[in-house]
């Protein structure tokens, strides 16, 4: 399972400080261009402090209720920038430490690198161009992303992954990736680069998780838009409303024209929006996996189809023993006792599993050799065929067709139980192995696929989200139907070349669906440039990297279930704090309207539903709860809407239950306890 | 509200009902993709049209060339209305004699009979000759309603089609709509009105003798066939100024339902069409649910003030267990009144056989609102439904995300385009109505017009610009429309209401139809269910009224306030 990088907490002090400080200075105008809802906001703020310094200076109007006012639409926009300061903090400190991998770097880069065989010069890293050869020997970083062209190293890539563990890189192969920033252990290899200067694989990583260069992704510009809109549409509404209270002789003072004005444009999702795209790509970087753009995150969340190759995201990667089938006259107990004596030396995955199914579940003693030194036979090739001799005793296993040449009987000839042992195995997808001891046959050892515990119940939880899950094998089809309906995936491809998983997702695309799915070789490259969300593995190559559009440095396969729950998350949290801004607005027309015409028709105060002190208690309270709502709702921008795999129409109706009626009412509540407080300051 | 009451309002929904599933089933074979689902009859008599005309009903438009096709018919459409009411004094059919129309009244009536909104600022039966009745404003009562029938069908391709470039021929469309549907319906209605003693006939006017000896003129003309399709088409413009109140417009209690049943009918069935049409018809009903619960509420709330009539009565001897009867008509009631004020607000018809300025403040709340929220409830034929859709993407898209995906309506999915378009076609009726309302607020000569000061006052200048950019054109009586400014802006407030709206949602519609249509699963946010209804009834309350509230705050909410504590203006 993947694990989770150390995140730093939600609110630690030092990123808290840093943020507040670059709060301020993302109250630039022209940055804050950006948000129109948070603009707008910015600059009635900056009009009712005008005014606020007008009425001070002339002395007339309330200057102690404008100046209030002005300070809260103040921290309105302060508490959007703060939020967004935050969610940009988690991000900072983690490129400080990427960029201390990337400090200057030294490059061996060959004159000609067509002649590997020449000389080599020592240059800056920054200096290499894309088709440059260089060396790299053990204890260098290697300066670039590139792919090596010859030799064979181990490399530590713990700077990018976090994983200490050392891996193999090699020329040729799906192993012949390397990253820039990772550091060679032993050996030497030559590497051609693939990345230009300021576009490798640990920059992009480090654009990424400081959102510097964050652009608003599809999803996030359609949802501007429609608060854009609003803000729109509201401001239509007070700039009229002048007129219209002109002629009911009523004289609405531009404060409280901005205050309403505020309160009712989606300040709260407009304020947290950028907040919550970089908390859902920080939740991203956080499971170890680097997304190239955040359309991609956001496609996530609406796959419909999960590509997922069987081995080691289905099943574990090696078959394992799961049974002992013994001819007639030959004890279970038995049977184990000789897979255990011919596997002890075997140090394939395949042979250790049957030595703890031996030992664990039937309890069978290691053999006695009586003091004398085992002869061990090891599998080859040529005999597929391994096991033990000792005093007495001459023990072997391996597949059917070599042990029966090994105990010289034609298969017909073999005890019936033996054949029906081996047609059972064979059938249910597993692999049969024969055990002999001393030329005579003692039974099947069942190897079989291990579908990973709990993953059924994970395919269940995606079903229930509306998600396929296709399983993709080499396997035969009866061995793949065998292990598709013991995994619960909802469909297979058998003996899939990667063409077929091309065309295999070009079907579903055109049927209107968006498929995930991930690898790792060069042959997966076009079926993940294909598909919508392409995860390549870390370990993979450089073409796989290039082609999909997210990388796991964990290389682990069964983390694109959980891409898909963090897509999920970030709109499910989009979605949630903008249905809950809007639903606010209702109880704050209750708190202001009154308010705004009680001097001029007192009948109107039969709105006054809340029963707030008086008009500007109302209209300072409805602000003050506009405005502090944006922070108390940081921690949940930043952590998101917590998702459970229960379908769409489940998920909806608890979502529009908990934030729209819970917008609806909250603010009564709300401004009702703020209005008390600023009554019993006598604030106004 | 009384039992019987209530169960005349039910029976009148039942039989709409009734007829509108059948009838949407028709609608959506008579425009089905698919030519085996088409009806047989229409070909032969179509084909001879097209060929008149050199049209080739097989190419398709993609959603520029269909609005362009629109837009060019509707301005020829206004050219030579406005030249048959500038000349109808030269033209024959005038057995009254009435002079030319005036150029700030023709200019705006010309625009309000082909935006579909058919305001009046004028009497039918002392300024119209007949043949500016017929061959102007009934030629345009047909043809407004079918370009809003055909508007919303390539709205409704956009779904239907999927990663197509073309939403169907606007030509097509338009004669299938005029010739197949609002021709023989009004055919049948203008039969039964006719029948019910609505008079039908071409002579001007025939002189009476009243008890005082005194001559008295009364207007008739060919009324049963112009009230047939002003309600069939949710057009509205009546041939008297006293519209459906007037006694040979609208006999009797049958005439009355049979009124309400007509301007409900298409615009019920176009929704079922949409679903059917989709392939989805649980998705039309939903629309069908959510228009339902809005306008049922409104006629209930209506019913309930007016019932509840006006406390100040009582002190002039008025029996307060009558309600509120003022500028109403005895023989039709309170409750079929009631039901008729809603109706022909949440649809974009505005005939009126009651006097809405003469409802209490609350009962005058409820058209006033039901208008702003976008002529959607079910709203006139054809725009309704495409206002439908447009809350519905809005709908999706506000509350879509929280179910975890992007947001997507029957497949397609709503991206930022759609927004901007959206967004662009519901900004227009705040910005007219308010924008336009402000102003006349402050400005004496608009001023000059109304009949009453204080919110009253407020209401009618609001009530007025509501009308005339929801394309309703009910008149909520009381504001002296026929004036230069009002004729002009009401005029530009119209065609707004009509074409600034409409074209912003034929571009989504070409953005749509282009998209590919997405599979639905268990994770598709489900939009034909319950929830969904009553989501929708919330975005169309929250994001088209909650911007008018402070408006009504000063006029009919102010005013019923004030009625109950006893101030009148």
């Amino acid at each position: 399972m993947s694990k989770q990088a150390s995140a730093p907490h939600l609110l630690d002090g030092k990123i808290l400080g840093a943020a507040a400080l670059d709060a301020f200075r993302k109250l630039d105008p022209r940055r804050l261009m950006r948000n129109p809802v948070i603009f707008v906001t910015e600059v009635v703020a900056a009009l009712v402090t005008i005014l606020w310094l007008r009425e001070i200076s002339t002395g007339a109007g309330a200057p102690f209720f404008s100046g209030q006012i002005a300070l809260w639409l103040w921290f309105t926009v302060l508490f959007a920038t703060f939020a967004e300061a935050v969610a940009e903090g988690r991000g900072k400190a983690q490129a400080a430490s990427l960029r201390a991998t990337r400090s200057d770097t030294h490059a061996k880069r060959y004159l000609d690198p067509i002649n590997l065989g020449g000389l080599y010069q020592g240059v800056n890293a920054l200096d290499l161009r894309v088709g440059d050869v260089v060396l790299v020997e053990a204890g260098d970083i290697i300066p670039s992303d590139g792919e090596i062209v010859e030799g064979v190293a181990s490399v530590n890539e713990s700077a990018i992954t976090g994983e200490s563990a050392p891996v193999i890189r090699e020329a040729g192969g799906d192993r012949s990736a390397v990253t820039g920033g990772t550091t060679v252990l032993s050996d030497w290899i030559k590497v051609r680069v693939t990345a230009a200067p300021g576009s490798t694989f640990i920059d992009r990583m480090i654009a990424l998780v400081e959102g510097a260069e964050r652009q608003k992704t599809p999803n996030e510009l359609a949802l501007s838009i429609l608060l854009a809109g609003m803000t729109l549409i509201f401001l239509i509404a007070v700039v009229t409303l002048w007129g219209l209270a002109g002629y009911s002789g009523t004289n609405v003072p531009v404060v409280v024209l901005v205050a309403l004005l505020v309160t009712l444009i989606p300040t709260t999702i407009g304020g947290l929006l950028s907040a919550i795209g970089i908390a859902g790509m920080d939740r991203l970087i956080r499971f170890n996996v680097v997304a190239t753009s955040g359309r991609s995150v956001e496609a996530a969340g609406d796959v419909d189809t999960l590509l997922l190759d069987k081995t080691g995201t289905i099943t574990f990667g090696n078959r394992m023993a799961t049974a002992f089938l013994p001819v007639a006259g030959v004890s279970e107990h038995d049977l184990a006792a000789a897979a255990l004596a011919s596997s002890l030396a075997d140090e394939t995955p395949e042979g250790r599993s049957i030595v703890a199914l031996a030992r664990v579940d039937f309890g069978a003693a290691d053999p006695d050799f009586a003091g004398a030194t085992p002869v061990i036979v090891r599998f080859a090739a040529q005999t597929r065929i391994s096991g033990v001799d000792f005093p007495g005793h001459s023990i072997r296993k391996g597949a059917i067709d070599s042990i029966l040449r090994h105990v010289g009987l034609p298969l017909e000839q073999t005890p019936p139980e033996f054949r029906k042992a081996v047609e059972m195995v064979a059938s249910s997808g597993g692999t049969p192995l024969a055990v002999a001891g001393n030329g005579a046959l003692l039974g099947v050892i069942h190897l079989k696929d291990i579908v990973k515990p709990s993953i059924k119940e994970r395919f269940a939880a995606l079903r229930a989200m509306g998600i396929r899950t296709v399983m993709v094998t080499g396997d035969n089809p009866v061995t793949a139907a065998a292990i598709a309906s013991e995994a619960g995936v909802d469909d297979f491809l058998a003996e899939a070349t990667p063409e077929d998983k091309l065309t295999y997702i070009r079907k579903e695309q055109i049927g209107g669906r968006l498929i995930a799915m991930c690898g790792d070789g060069t042959n997966d490259a076009p079926a993940l440039a294909q598909a919508d969300v392409g995860v390549a593995m870390q370990t993979g190559t450089q073409a796989a990297r290039e082609a999909g559009n997210m990388v796991d440095l964990d290389s682990n396969p069964t983390k694109l279930i959980e891409i898909v729950e963090i897509g999920k998350q970030l709109l499910m949290t989009r979605g949630s704090l903008t249905t809950f801004s809007i639903a606010n607005d209702v109880a704050k027309y209750f708190a202001i309207l009154p308010a705004l015409f009680v001097a001029t028709y007192p009948q109107l105060g039969a709105l006054n539903v809340m029963r707030l002190a008086s008009p500007q208690s109302a209209i300072l309270s409805a602000v003050i709860f506009n405005a502090l709502i944006i922070v108390a709702l940081i921690p949940l921008a930043l952590k998101g809407v917590a998702y459970r795999p229960v379908g769409a129409a489940a998920l909806l109706r608890r979502n529009l239950l908990v934030y729209g009626v819970g917008g609806l009412l909250l603010p009564f509540v709300g401004i009702k306890a703020i209005d008390i407080v600023v009554a019993a300051l006598h604030l106004a | 509200m009384t039992l019987v009451g209530l169960a005349q309002i039910a029976l009148v929904f039942a039989l709409v009902l009734a007829a509108a599933l059948p009838l949407g089933r028709y609608i959506a074979a008579l425009f089905s993709d698919n030519p085996s689902e088409g009806l047989r009859f229409v070909a032969p008599v179509e084909s001879a049209l097209y060929r008149a005309a050199g049209v080739d009903p097989a190419r398709e438009q993609d959603w520029l060339a269909y609005t362009l096709a629109m837009l060019a018919f509707s301005a020829s459409g206004f050219v030579s209305l406005y030249a048959i009411l500038r000349t109808q004094a030269w033209l024959p059919w005038n057995p009254r004699g009435f002079d030319n129309v005036p150029p700030d009244l023709a200019f705006n009536t010309a625009i309000s009979f082909l935006t579909n909104t058919n305001w009046q600022a004028y009497s039918g039966e002392t300024t119209m000759s007949h043949f500016s009745q017929m061959a102007g404003l009934a030629v345009h009562n047909f043809l407004s309603a079918a370009t809003g029938i055909a508007l919303a069908l390539a709205v409704t391709r956009a779904f239907v089609r999927s990663s197509a470039a073309t939403l169907g021929n606007f030509w097509v469309d338009m004669v299938r709509a005029t010739l197949f549907l609002l021709l023989p319906l009004s055919f049948v209605v203008a039969l039964a009105f006719v029948a019910l003693g609505t008079p039908q006939t071409f002579a001007g006017a025939v002189d009476a003798a009243t008890l005082e000896g005194a001559k008295q003129t009364i207007a008739i003309g060919p009324m049963a066939s112009q009230e047939a399709i002003k309600q069939i088409g949710t057009n509205g413009g009546g041939f008297f100024n006293a519209n459906s109140a007037h006694p040979f417009e609208n006999p009797n209690a049958v005439s009355n339902a049979l009124q309400i049943w007509a301007m409900l009918v298409v615009s019920t069935a176009l929704p079922i069409a949409f679903g059917r049409m989709v392939g989805l018809p649980r998705q039309g009903y939903a629309l069908l649910a959510a228009m339902g619960v809005l306008l049922i509420a409104g006629v209930l709330v209506v019913y309930g003030a007016e019932t509840a009539g006006n406390p100040l009565f009582a002190q002039f001897g008025v029996d307060p267990a009558m309600g509120n009867m003022e500028g109403k008509e005895v023989r039709f009631g309170q409750a079929m009144s009631a039901m008729f004020v809603a109706v022909t607000t949440g649809l974009s018809c505005g005939a009126v056989n009651a006097m809405h300025a003469a409802l209490t403040p609350l009962g005058g709340f409820v058209p006033l609102f039901l208008i702003q929220l976008g002529e959607v409830l079910p709203g006139g034929v054809g725009s309704g439904l495409y206002g439908m859709i447009v809350f519905a993407i809005l709908s999706v898209f506000v509350a879509g995300l929280m179910v975890g995906r992007t947001p997507e309506f029957l497949g397609k999915k709503i991206e930022a385009r759609e927004m901007k378009l959206a967004m662009l076609a519901i900004l227009i009726l705040p910005l007219v109505i308010l924008g336009f309302s402000a102003v006349a607020a402050m400005l004496p000569a608009a001023l000059a017009s109304l009949a009453n000061a204080g919110p009253h006052g407020l209401s009618e200048i609001l009530y007025a610009y509501s009308s005339a950019a929801g394309n309703n054109g009910s008149a909520f009586a009381g504001l002296n429309a026929n004036t230069p400014w009002f004729n002009v802006t009401t005029g530009i407030a119209m065609a707004l209401g009509r074409f600034a709206y409409v074209v912003p949602v034929m571009a989504m519609a070409g953005s749509l139809v282009g998209k590919t249509r997405a599979a639905q699963s268990a994770g598709t946010f489900p939009t034909d269910g319950p929830l969904f209804v009553g989501l929708l009834v919330g975005v169309i309350v929250i994001l088209g009224g909650l911007q008018f509230f402070p408006a009504l705050a000063l006029g009919p909410i102010v005013e019923q306030v004030l009625m109950l504590a006893g101030k009148t203006f």
